[in-house]
């Protein structure tokens, strides 16, 4: 039945019937590992050549925002930790601050907490980049990063695992605080893991990023302009690739970031043009070197202006009830893949929100693949999609 | 910012637009639906303002009013402002008339897949949409979910959703 509301659906089955005689629909994924997770693109094809990309989600949809609406902010933490699961804290950290903005709380928080904050949430940072680089390698058919990448990102697990108790999934930010204080030598441990990481992340670096054979697969492919970028939503390493200096951590300034020292990398073209998908890598590997230099820094004043007190609870400023008036707020942050925002509408005298909606930056990223996919081989496809570095569980939320 | 902001509206597009709200922490404008497109678009192209990314669309129901609320977050890269757009819709809930408010989609893309989801979800029709079908659940699905008097059904294809 052809009724205004169906009448976009109706236009997509016309559309897949009457394609040529000389087309074919194509089906990659749910099941197909360069997908990253369970999306299904539907292309139609002519040839070896895409003329078209429809991508259908919503097979990991796990109803984030109806969730929220029945529980108070704090039960709702484990639940962003599972957006994007390979950046927990970051999720948690991004909505974190915008409760504590709403109770009034942002700014009288402990530095120890704050610092903590930002050396868990870089640290997951390089284990979201070390799997988004190895995971590249792998759909390009490069195999030696992608074990090196889980090497190394291993020893990041392991870590936030002594610190948390959980492995991927840490609900360790609170609002308010931390779960717990950091465990007794993690500074130093995590001290060693930098001096023993940093020669590594050289050689990934030199492994792929002058590979003539994964340059050949890279550069000028999937080249995306600025202004379409932007047009799209693109955010994080996407929009810095395309050459725009738009890091949240720098124009947001939030938590401690303004006191530290590190650059925004961009995209430069050195190996084909600007915007293309061998910047779009190359931007992840120099983010990893800012972040061990965030780290680097976190950890030095954690060891001396900010050193370990026996009495220091960070749980002092966690509220029993966090019931606040009715109002309105967007939160965004700098997740690994971009910005992760979220939209939260009070109740007035509730703990429940009224509605939260998660801006996944992953959702936003890949709309723009029909327009990047439009025109190329299917198997640069592979490669642009692996550029984007999209996780399902934040598309479908 | 937002003040200067509200008084070139009202000199553009003559009074009773765009409305300031007093809500707190962000600058918000509330718009009337009929000219939403018009101001986007005066927004986006705006030389002293540029809101040229639009960072999220979220549709809110506030049952058991009949009333829904359209709420877009504009951010300007290059000036890095922050604004936010409101649209109020009064409606009575029926399923056969929903909710209608102009797409924006021709003016920021990343407004296709986040009306699509609003749609899906949520229940608001986006006049003039390109491509307007459910996004995260499936085509065939009845009722939106996110609506706060929304029912489960009993089953999906014969699948039973309730354990």
């Amino acid at each position: 039945m052809y009724t205004k509301y169906n009448q976009g659906y109706q236009q997509y089955l016309e559309k897949i019937q009457q394609i040529g005689s000389t087309e074919m629909i194509i089906n990659m994924g749910p099941q197909h590992p360069s997908t990253h997770g369970v999306l299904r693109l539907e292309l139609i094809t002519e040839g070896e050549l895409v003329k078209d990309v429809i991508p259908h989600l919503g097979y990991l949809h796990r109803c984030f925002d109806k969730h929220a609406e029945s529980m108070n902010y704090g039960k709702s933490i484990p639940f962003t930790d599972r957006l994007d699961y390979l950046a927990s804290m970051n999720n948690s950290h991004a909505f974190v601050m915008g409760v504590e903005r709403m109770l009034g709380i942002d700014d009288k928080l402990p530095k120890r907490v704050e610092y903590i904050r930002v050396l868990v949430c870089e640290l997951n940072r390089i284990a979201s980049h070390l799997i988004a680089i190895g995971t590249y390698g792998i759909d390009i058919g490069a195999f030696t990063p992608f074990m090196w990448c889980f090497r190394d990102r291993e020893h990041i697990m392991n870590m936030l695992e002594w610190a948390s108790g959980s492995r991927m999934l840490y609900n360790y930010i609170w609002v308010g605080g931390l779960f717990y204080d950091l465990p007794v030598g993690f500074e130093q441990r995590c001290k060693e893991f930098i001096t023993y990481f940093k020669p590594k992340l050289v050689e990934l670096d030199e492994l792929l990023s002058s590979n003539q054979i994964f340059i050949s697969r890279t550069a000028k492919i999937g080249v995306l302009p600025a202004d379409v970028a932007i047009n799209y939503g693109c955010s994080g390493p996407m929009l810095r690739a395309s050459g725009i200096k738009w890091d949240l951590r720098r124009v947001d300034g939030y938590s401690v970031y303004p006191e530290l020292d590190f650059e925004i990398p961009v995209g430069q073209g050195l190996m084909g043009e600007v915007g293309d998908s061998w910047d779009r890598y190359k931007v992840r590997v120099d983010e990893i070197y800012e972040s061990v230099k965030i780290i680097e820094q976190c950890l030095a004043r954690l060891m001396t202006d900010f050193a370990r007190l026996p009495d220091f609870d960070p749980r002092a400023m966690v509220p029993k009830k966090a019931t606040m008036k009715a109002q309105n707020y967007y939160v965004r942050a700098e997740n690994p893949k971009g910005e992760l925002g979220f939209y939260i509408e009070t109740k007035d005298k509730s703990d429940i929100p009224l509605r939260l909606k998660a801006r996944g930056p992953s959702f936003n990223n890949l709309s723009v693949l029909p327009e990047l996919g439009r025109g190329v081989l299917i198997a640069d496809l592979i490669a642009i999609l692996g550029s984007i570095d999209i996780v399902l569980g934040e598309v479908d939320r | 910012m937002i003040k200067q902001i509200g008084e070139e509206i009202d000199k553009v597009f003559g009074p009773g637009v765009a409305m300031l709200a007093d809500v707190g922490l962000q600058d918000t404008l509330i718009v009337a639906p009929s000219r939403l497109r018009e101001l986007c678009l005066w927004l986006r192209d705006h030389p002293k303002y540029y809101f040229d990314f639009l960072a999220n669309i979220t549709a809110v129901d506030y049952f058991p009013e009949g009333r829904f609320a359209v709420v877009y977050n504009l951010t300007s890269i290059p000036f890095q402002l922050q604004l936010t757009l409101r649209v109020e819709l009064a409606q009575d809930r029926s399923l056969e008339q929903l909710p209608e408010v102009p797409s924006v989609s021709m003016v920021w893309r990343t407004a296709d897949w986040h009306e699509r989801e609003a749609f899906d979800l949520m229940g608001i029709y986006f006049t003039d949409h390109p491509d307007l079908r459910r996004i995260l659940m499936p085509d065939d699905w009845e009722g939106f979910p996110l609506r706060k008097d929304y029912e489960d059904p009993e089953s999906y294809h014969g699948i039973p959703v309730k354990n």
